[in-house]
């Protein structure tokens, strides 16, 4: 008998309300609240150490919130724990199998776990498990562990995936197979919420971003809206020498209010808004004026990170 | 890696669900079977050494004349399945959770379907299933030196019951000792522990050997316990309540402690 075409249920993935964790004096999240949809590809993007992982723990139920509310697929984490593992897929960021045991056998495990997995020889074909042989886990290289810890994560046929950093340590061509990977199991109705310090990855995949630093939603959209957002482009504007004291600000000054001027360094300076003749003529005026040399101009669309560096006031260090 | 165009493509429609628990638990204890024996370290502890202890016992006792009023085979074999209880369900497991926890394996399968009882369950299984083998190695062993079952059928049915208790002992404390250190330094412990009360805690040689005081001591350790239930078992078919109550009352103690102190992480 065919079993019935699956139908995205209604309401949404995961709701957070209000989450803020502390480990000790340390806030790692700090009230943070969003929505994923379901039949999404959903980035919570952010630097190392702003709050990703814990934030998803919380969904997978490995911590209970301190504060604040979390429901996944309509079930609480920690108290319906058990009614929610066997619907969702987890990728941990690292590890996640026997030392001793062989990838192949591992999946296989984990297969046996869940009512009706995938079949195991098509997934070990597509993430090249195979040739992982007879290696020990604990001998194979970081990008094999994580094709691994992918397929683990999608063999029970979940509905909802979590997967944190799935890409970090793999090489190019593999992170295309992953990306596609991700993208048909969206085809197919899969939620799938994803953390990543990658924004090409974000940006490439995600209906929705969200962009958290320092545990708090700094940004959220699409990748489209985001970086396109109020008809804004950038300049990038870098010189030869040091900006004079004080040059930036006047610069601030003589583009007005419908203009952000971002200092990336001392030599270089990120214009966003509307990129049109006038605001092209007045960096060249304020340029001559300030005897400064422009290495390049570069007029282009914002890109995540400028996006990151314009919310919290800093460079994304990965 | 992604297979030639037209390759089949993988139907990934949601069909979530857990497998009936039954067949999850017997997954995992095969699985964690197959790796106890797959490691060599751990076949050294669980056979290797007690073989040795047995065969070189009953060697030096008779080399030295040592007067025990049963036959040093006799003995010692009681204490020698005593000791690979104890290496198992003790040493090996203290040491393989750590390094679950460590590889993240303890995490990964916290994010299954399984839940801690089938996990528990799993490694209970693999457990005996070892300590089965190492039961015939050391009879068989036993036997070409001699051993004569004095016990009787009451008597094995008494050293099965030890056994199984001395598992749940020393079980609870591997897995409490697991849960309180790092990988590494559980390995160190359990280690040192396992020699330490193989030398002088009672549980090869009777407890007698460390004389009066020593022998009075000893005899609230699981593994002089377990040693004495063992062989009043083997030897006389006996049943020793005080060596059996001193392991239950480890047992519920380290079964509390690992069940408050059990992180998956």
């Amino acid at each position: 008998m065919p079993a019935p075409p699956y139908v995205v249920p209604d309401g949404p993935a995961v709701e957070i309300d209000g989450l803020v964790m502390r480990y000790g004096e340390k806030v790692a999240v700090d009230g943070l609240s969003f929505t994923v949809e379901r039949g999404t590809i959903t980035s919570v993007l952010g630097p190392n150490g702003a709050g990703k992982t814990t934030t998803l723990e919380v969904c997978e139920g490995f911590r209970r919130p301190q504060s604040g509310s979390v429901r996944v697929l309509g079930l609480d984490p920690t108290r319906q724990r058990r009614e929610l593992l066997p619907r969702i897929g987890v990728m941990l960021q690292s590890g996640g199998a026997w030392s001793g045991v062989r990838a192949v056998e591992m999946l296989r495990h984990i297969a046996s776990l869940h009512a009706d997995p995938l079949p195991i020889d098509l997934l070990v074909d597509r993430l090249g498990l195979d040739q992982c042989g007879r290696t020990p886990y604990r001998r194979l290289s970081g990008g094999q562990q994580q094709r691994l810890g992918l397929a683990m994560a999608i063999v029970g046929r979940p509905e909802l995936v979590f997967v944190d950093e799935p890409t970090a340590g793999m090489d190019p061509a593999v992170r295309r197979t992953t990306w596609a990977l991700l993208e048909e199991l969206k085809a197919d109705g899969v939620t799938i919420v994803l953390t990543t310090h990658h924004m090409d990855e974000a940006e490439r995949l995600s209906d929705l971003v969200h962009v958290i630093d320092h545990g708090r939603l700094v940004a959220s959209g699409t990748p489209f809206e985001l970086t396109r957002a109020r008809d804004q482009a950038t300049i990038r504007l870098v010189v030869t020498e040091p900006f004079p004291q004080g040059a930036p600000d006047k610069l601030r000054v003589a583009l007005g209010d419908s203009t952000e001027v971002t200092e990336i360094n001392e030599q270089s300076l990120l214009i966003t808004g509307p990129a049109d003749g006038s605001t092209l003529a007045k960096v060249s005026a304020w340029c001559e004026e300030h005897d400064v040399l422009p290495e390049s101009l570069t007029l282009g669309q914002r890109t995540l990170e400028d996006v990151f560096l314009q919310v919290t006031g800093r460079e994304f260090e990965a | 890696m992604s297979g030639p165009a037209g390759a089949a493509r993988q139907d990934f429609t949601p069909a979530p669900g857990a497998a009936p628990l039954g067949r999850q638990i017997r997954a995992q204890a095969a699985m964690e079977s197959k790796l106890l024996l797959r490691n060599g370290e751990q076949l050294l502890l669980a056979v290797v050494i007690p073989v040795l202890a047995l065969v070189g016992g009953v060697l030096a006792a008779r080399k030295l004349g040592l007067d025990w009023d049963e036959k040093p085979v006799d003995v010692l074999t009681p204490g020698v399945l005593a000791l690979a209880v104890m290496s198992t369900s003790f040493t090996s497991l203290a040491i393989a959770t750590g390094f679950e926890r460590r590889y993240g394996l303890l995490k990964r399968l916290g994010a299954s379907p399984l839940p801690r009882f089938g996990l528990l369950a799993g490694k209970v299984i693999a457990l005996l299933g070892v300590q089965v083998l190492q039961g015939i190695v050391i009879v068989t062993v036993a036997a070409i030196l001699g051993w004569r079952l004095d016990g009787g059928f009451a008597g094995v049915a008494i050293g099965v019951a030890a056994a199984l208790l001395g598992t749940a002992a020393f079980g609870g404390l591997g897995l409490a000792l697991a849960g309180a250190l790092r990988a590494e330094a559980t390995l160190a412990v359990a280690n040192l522990v396992y020699l330490l009360l193989m030398m002088g805690g009672g549980v090869v040689l009777p407890r007698d050997t460390y004389g009066a005081t020593g022998s009075a001591v000893i005899q609230f350790l699981p593994s002089a316990a377990l040693g004495d239930a063992m062989r009043d078992g083997f030897i006389d078919g006996a049943l020793n309540p005080v060596a059996f109550a001193v392991l239950g009352v480890w047992a519920v103690v380290a079964g509390a402690i690992a069940s408050r102190s059990f992180k998956w992480e």
